[in-house]
């Protein structure tokens, strides 16, 4: 499993997030750490002191800005992230028990990532497919209408 | 292409019309919005595109959603002098039969949800309807008559499954952009600003401010000015303003370019929650084509009025909806509210008057402008004009997205246009406003839904998120899932809100499990009066409103729970009450 220490940082491509997509500007951070993310699948941390002396913005604030958003992992997660949906309608359509079954399949809770590194379980308010709930949100495919046991694993070896 | 002026934009107009409404291959319109991709439209186009890949006859397109959720994947076939059908639940297994089978002219009967009367937006009254010269399919009912669209206005969601959101030329063949083109050339600043006050356009954010007046304010204010759209609806329950980008993000563009003209303004921001892909990558391409048609951009149609449009994401945090925490968070900051002394108009976005309106409220401009705010005025209530968008959610027979004058009763939404409620059983509550919102008991749903009348029955109107919820449904429970919701989004800065959430939870968690104490309600009324006078922003004041309104209408439920251990609706004692006495298989 990768851990925070294991990670390698490649500085050039980090250059091209940073100056070429972000023009180096401090509002654009929240997006940086984003791509940031997308790239390692957290916030690595030796990129962040890299990213906060290039932009010239402190450490204590970056880290307030990663802490503050729950977008934002500061450990590594797994290659498909995902997360049962906990908005409203989906509550009343039994999104508890589609997170239970889904807990019980992986044997992970909420923040937790399997040990072969294929799955990380969180959970989200409301990806707005509320008609369709309960929902599921893996990586940025939706599944909705969910039910069993079968139909869940169906969608679950889709991702490897 | 730049287009420089409104015969250019004619022009667009013209020849892109004739194949939206006059196309000479049949065309399949499948809804490509998120929830009919969920529901299976992309495997259903996908497929679709291979089948037919070799026959010149056929022409398959992707559109936004027509709001009949419930009903997705919805596939519209048609051509040329022949009616508009639309299809239900085509998913990818049946995507070839009913396509094969409208060519060879043996409909599909059971398939079918509805025909198209009229496929104008009412901005294209100077145009015949296409469908004029058709004759009807007997015995297929027109969608228009629908019980689910039969209340419906559709000024916002005017082009909603009508075009490709990826398209701006289809945009513009529904008269789109010249909404804009008329501020541009034949009204003042003022005579803009006049218009929408008169219309009275109330913010559709949540909070109901009218748009005319902040506009007022904003213009008056000196040196650089910003308009921004707030697109970060966290609130669960509502996917208005995705539907809205997803099925017609010019609508959006045009409307803060009006803003602009009206504030005088040359930057604009759209800030989208990160949690709607789909809406950031329609936005995008929006965006990028309005600048290659000159429309963004410096020296817009050839006048000296330029403006830039830029896109900024959030990162989940639900508080960033909130105006000023919005502007920290553009700003690359962590995402706190601060007290509102000096408004956002005046100081806000790098400390400089700043104009933040709702999606639905910008899409609702252009419009406003073409028609007159006479026109606009003359829908809704006394202090509530024009349309609102709902999602219809929950357990509804009709799920979806709709928009209805102001006024129309919740009953009637309820029953009516949703059809009522899932299965046999009896409502019991429709929820409105989200985590600031409350619980409408069954008795009160003749009230008319608008701004004033929500929040007299100690609700609100919120981003539009309406879900309904059936006697299985636990009052206590629902107060209890919404007040956690509030303790994670709460940014804790200040104490009432922040402990006062947590005391809150705390009691109704004991409640929950069977531990509720005597004096229960009452400190929970206590602690929510004292954040409703003391939070620094709404998120702290309004967090109490779903456990009081619980309380005031349901309860009989929180005394069952706490003087006989009881859940009425058995949801706490499966949920609560025994968790952990049925072992994992993961231990
Ligand atoms: C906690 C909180 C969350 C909010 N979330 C949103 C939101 O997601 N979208 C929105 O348009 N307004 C939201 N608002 C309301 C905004 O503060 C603001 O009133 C609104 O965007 C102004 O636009 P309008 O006048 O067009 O409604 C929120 C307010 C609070 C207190």
């Amino acid at each position: 499993m990768e851990t925070a220490e294991s990670t390698a940082i490649d500085y050039k491509e980090l250059d091209e997030i940073i100056e070429k997509e972000f023009d180096l500007d401090k509002e654009n951070l929240i997006m940086m750490l984003q791509a940031i993310q997308d790239r390692y699948t957290y916030l690595p941390e030796a990129a962040l002191y890299y990213l906060s002396a290039k932009i010239n913005v402190p450490m204590s604030q970056i880290y307030g800005v990663a802490t503050f958003y729950s977008t934002f992992s500061l450990q590594p997660r797994g290659r498909n992230i995902i997360s049962t949906c906990r908005g409203t309608a989906c509550h009343v359509r039994g999104a508890e028990t589609i997170r239970e079954k889904l807990e019980n399949m992986l044997c992970l809770s909420e923040g937790e990532t399997t040990p072969d590194n294929r799955f990380t379980m969180e959970t989200v308010r409301c990806v707005g497919g509320c008609s369709l709930g309960p929902m599921v949100k893996i990586n940025d495919e939706m599944y909705g209408n969910l039910s069993s046991d079968d139909q869940l694993k169906k969608i679950l070896d889709k991702y490897k | 292409m730049k287009i420089q002026s409104v015969k250019d934009l004619e022009n667009i107009r013209r020849t892109y019309a004739r194949e939206l409404y006059y196309p000479d291959s049949i065309k399949v319109n499948i809804g490509m919005a998120m929830c009919g991709i969920a529901n299976g439209a992309r495997a259903s186009y996908e497929k679709a595109v291979k089948e037919f890949s070799e026959d010149s006859r056929v022409a398959i397109r992707q559109t936004g959603c027509i709001g009949f959720c419930e009903k997705e994947p919805l596939v519209e076939i048609f051509k040329s002098g022949t009616p508009r059908i639309i299809y239900k639940n085509i998913t990818e297994d049946k995507i070839s039969e009913t396509i094969q089978s409208h060519l060879e002219n043996k409909f599909k009967k059971d398939w079918i949800l509805g025909q198209v009367r009229d496929p104008r937006s009412l901005i294209e009254e100077d145009i015949e309807n296409p469908l004029d010269a058709v004759t009807p399919f007997k015995e297929v009912p027109f969608i228009e008559d629908l019980p689910f669209y039969n209340r419906q206005v559709k000024i916002v969601t005017r082009n909603c499954g009508y075009i490709d959101p990826d398209s701006i030329e289809q945009y513009i063949a529904r008269n789109g952009y010249s909404a804009f083109f008329y501020a541009l050339n034949e009204l003042k600043p003022d005579e803009i600003i006049k218009t929408i006050r008169e219309s009275g356009l109330r913010g559709r954010g949540g909070g109901g401010f009218p748009a005319g007046i902040k506009w007022a304010t904003c213009a008056k204010q000196k040196g650089e000015r910003y308009i921004i759209c707030n697109a970060d609806e966290g609130n669960p329950g509502a996917y208005v303003d995705r539907s809205i980008i997803e099925g017609d993000p010019h609508s959006i563009l045009e409307g803060m370019l009006i803003a602009a003209l009206a504030i005088g303004s040359s930057q604009g921001f759209i800030y989208v929650r990160h949690e709607y892909p789909l809406s950031i990558k329609r936005l995008v391409t929006a965006i990028k084509a309005a600048e290659e048609y000159g429309l963004l951009g410096d020296n817009i149609g050839g006048s000296d009025f330029s403006f830039h449009i830029k896109i900024s994401t959030g990162a989940g945090a639900y508080v960033c909806g909130e105006s000023t925490a919005l502007m920290a968070s553009l700003e690359g900051k962590v995402g706190r509210p601060r007290a509102k002394y000096v408004h956002t108009v005046e100081k806000g976005f790098r400390n400089s008057p700043s104009n933040l309106n709702n999606v639905e409220t910008y899409a609702n401009v252009p419009a406003i402008i073409l028609k007159g705010a006479e026109w606009y005025a003359s829908m809704g209530t006394e202090h509530s004009k024009g349309t609102k968008l709902f999602s219809l959610v929950g357990n509804i027979k009709n799920s979806g997205l709709i928009e209805i004058p102001m006024g129309v009763s919740l009953r009637d939404i309820v029953f009516e246009i949703g059809e009522g409620v899932v299965g046999d059983k009896n409502l019991k509550a429709v929820q409105t406003g989200g985590p600031s919102g409350g619980c409408i008991p069954e008795s009160m749903l003749d009230i008319p839904v608008d701004f004033q009348k929500l929040t007299e029955v100690g609700s609100m109107m919120g981003a539009g998120g309406m879900i309904v919820m059936n006697e299985d449904v636990c009052m206590v429970e629902i107060a209890r899932h919404f007040l956690e919701f509030n303790k994670e989004e709460s940014c804790g800065q200040c104490t009432p809100c922040r402990e006062g959430i947590k005391q809150m939870l705390e009691i109704l968690t004991a409640i929950c499990e069977g531990n509720g104490q005597k004096n229960d309600i009452e400190h929970l009324e206590e602690l929510g009066s004292m954040m409703q006078k003391f939070s620094l922003c709404a998120l702290g004041t309004s967090a109490p409103s779903p456990v009081l309104t619980t309380i005031l209408y349901f309860r009989d439920e929180y005394e069952s729970h706490i003087k006989d251990k009881k859940c009425p609706a058995g949801v706490c004692t499966s949920r609560f009450q025994q968790r952990g006495k049925e072992k994992s298989p993961c231990q």
